[in-house]
Formats: structure tokens, sequence, C-alpha cells
């Protein structure tokens, strides 16, 4: 609650900047993507890392999880990233290490 | 002194309809709510986890064939999409902000917004599965992608079966996403005939926040599926 008196003072302009914010994201992964960067298998990480910079600036100022004072609300979220970590790990390692015909 | 307490919580309770009686604060509520929704949230990012984990294995194994595959599809549209869902999570926000300031009108106003706009989703996506059924693009026994050039490598000509694969995990992920669109659809419906009879105020309006939270968490998985899916390989 105390988050919410503080931020109170201009929600707005940050809700405003994180969707100018995000629609520049978008331009951006569309116009990298024509570029070749094939030569340093730079398309597909460039691709991850704008995505995941606006996944977390939707996470964090238009779902709130910035100042969230609930630490069991931290736990879950992390927790939710480490088992993904682990179903994408486990199966690459599993892949990776095996002979396809 | 528990007594006395025993003796006021109830009146208490009847006196404020949207605390339910085992909670002791309002705030407790709110919390106990998000937390929820936020395990949900964590179940749906694995739901969606195994389906990008066979993405990704099937792109490192067939990727010149799921580059031709995917430079069929119009990524403009699919840019188009992603813009619309910016929006519509912007509107939302601006929603929940009207119900904090008591603003009816506005908030009323961007929860159709909001709608409208995932209306507009829903719509691009039918264009866009419409080319490919057009085109047979669609895995089955009409499948066809013969003589498919592979970005990279010109005269070479893509597997139909590796992009068949590619074209199976294409309708799935975004066919569960916008089953998504629609289910939240459904909620922000019940959510605008809520704000319409005015249950939502300044003081409480956890259910804008919870549906908020899962409108914003479909926009975070098309985020990720708009360059994975439309993206790949397409410089010339």
């Amino acid at each position: 609650m105390s988050d919410h008196a503080n931020s109170k003072s201009s929600p707005l302009k940050t809700y405003f900047a994180v969707w100018i914010a995000l629609l520049f994201g978008t331009w951006l992964t569309y116009r990298v993507a024509q570029i070749d960067l094939a030569r340093w298998h730079a398309n597909a990480p460039i691709a991850l890392i704008i995505a995941t910079t606006k996944a977390l600036l939707v996470a964090l100022f238009f779902m709130h999880l910035k100042g969230a004072s609930e630490k069991l609300l931290k736990l879950v979220v992390i927790s939710t990233i480490f088992f993904l970590f682990i179903l994408m790990a486990l199966s690459m390692a599993d892949y990776a290490t095996r002979l396809w015909s | 002194m528990s007594d006395s307490q025993a003796a006021v919580q109830p009146h208490e309770g009847l006196h404020n309809p949207g605390l339910l009686h085992h909670f002791v604060t309002e705030e407790q509520q709110r919390d106990a709510s998000n937390l929820g929704m936020w395990i949900f949230l964590g179940t749906e990012v694995m739901f969606f986890g195994g389906l990008f984990c066979a993405y990704l294995i099937y792109r490192i194994k067939y990727f010149n064939d799921f580059a031709a595959a995917s430079t069929s599809i119009d990524a403009a549209l699919g840019g188009t999409n992603t813009a619309v869902l910016i929006c519509s999570s912007l509107t939302v926000v601006l929603a929940i902000w009207a119900a904090q300031t008591a603003r009816r009108k506005l908030m009323l106003g961007m929860l159709i917004l909001t709608m409208l706009f995932g209306l507009a989703f829903l719509g691009i996506k039918g264009m866009e599965y419409k080319d490919k059924f057009d085109e047979h693009h669609v895995p089955g026994a009409s499948f066809s992608f013969e003589h498919k050039e592979i970005p990279s490598r010109p005269g070479q000509y893509a597997n139909p079966q590796h992009a068949q694969i590619f074209f199976a995990l294409y309708f799935i992920m975004t066919g569960l996403h916008a089953l998504h669109m629609v289910v939240g659809l459904g909620i922000f419906t019940w959510l605008l005939v809520m704000a319409w009879k005015g249950y939502f105020t300044p003081h409480y309006h956890t259910p804008l926040e919870i549906g908020g939270l899962y409108w914003h968490f479909v926009d975070i998985i098309w985020i990720y599926l708009f360059p994975l899916l439309y993206l790949i390989d397409r410089h010339r």
C-alpha cells in the first residue's frame, strides 16, 4: 500500500513512457531482423534480448512487480523463471548429447 | 479485550461487503488475490514453456527449413498485432488508474478500448490464418510447401516435412495464444459489466488488477512469439 501512495504522484508518465519504449522495441526487433548478422549468429540473440527487455518492462511497470512488497510473490516469480530454466536446460542437455539419426 | 474485538469484527464485516470474513484487512485480501494470480501465471509459463522448448529443439535441428517457412508469413501483420497488444496493455493500466482515481467514464472507456484492441488482434490473426489456408500451409492432408527456397541458400529448397513441423508449431502456439485472448475478452466483458454496475471504487478494484495481470501475461507471450515465429532469417 505504501508504494501505491508514493507512485500515485505520476504513474501516468511511467505508463506512457513504457508504452513508447515497448512500441520502439517492436519496431527495433522488426528492423534488426532485416539486417544480416548471420556471420556473428547475432540475429536470434538480439531478438531475444529485445523481447526479454520488453517483457521485463511489462512485468515491472504494467504488472507492478517493481515495488511489490510481498516476499512470497517474489518467490513465485523467481521460481517460475527457475523451473522454466530447468525445463529448457535439461531438455537441451539431452538433445545436445544424443545422437540424432 | 478479545471479547470486544469479537463483538466488533462481525459488524465491520457487515459494513464492508468488499472484505471477506476470512481476511483481516483489505490489504491482506488484495495480496492474497495477487499471489494466487501470479501462481496461476507461473503454471501458464510452464504450459507455454513446453511449446517453446519443442520449438527450440526443432528450430536448432531444422533451422533452414524453419527460416523458409517463417519468411512465408506476413511479418507486417505480426508486427501490427504486437503494436495492437501493447496498446491494449496500456489501456488496461489506464483503466486501473481510472478506477484508483474514481474516473468512471475513463475506466469504462479504457475497458471498451482494451476489448476493441483484443478483437482487432483476433481479426488480424484471422486474416493471417486465411492466407495460410489459401497457400495450403496448414499441416495436414492438403499441406504443400514445394520448391520454396531457403533464404540464406539460393537454389536450395526447403524440406516440406520439416517446414510442416514449423507450421504445426506456428498454429499450435499462436492458436493457444489466440484462445487465451478469447478467454481474456470474456474476462473483460465481465469486468466491464462489474464496472458499469459500479462495483469498482478507489478502495476496491482487485478484479481489475487480477484481470489486468492475465492480459499483460498474454501480451508477454506474444512479445516472444513475434520474433520467434515471424522473424527467422528475414534479411536478404
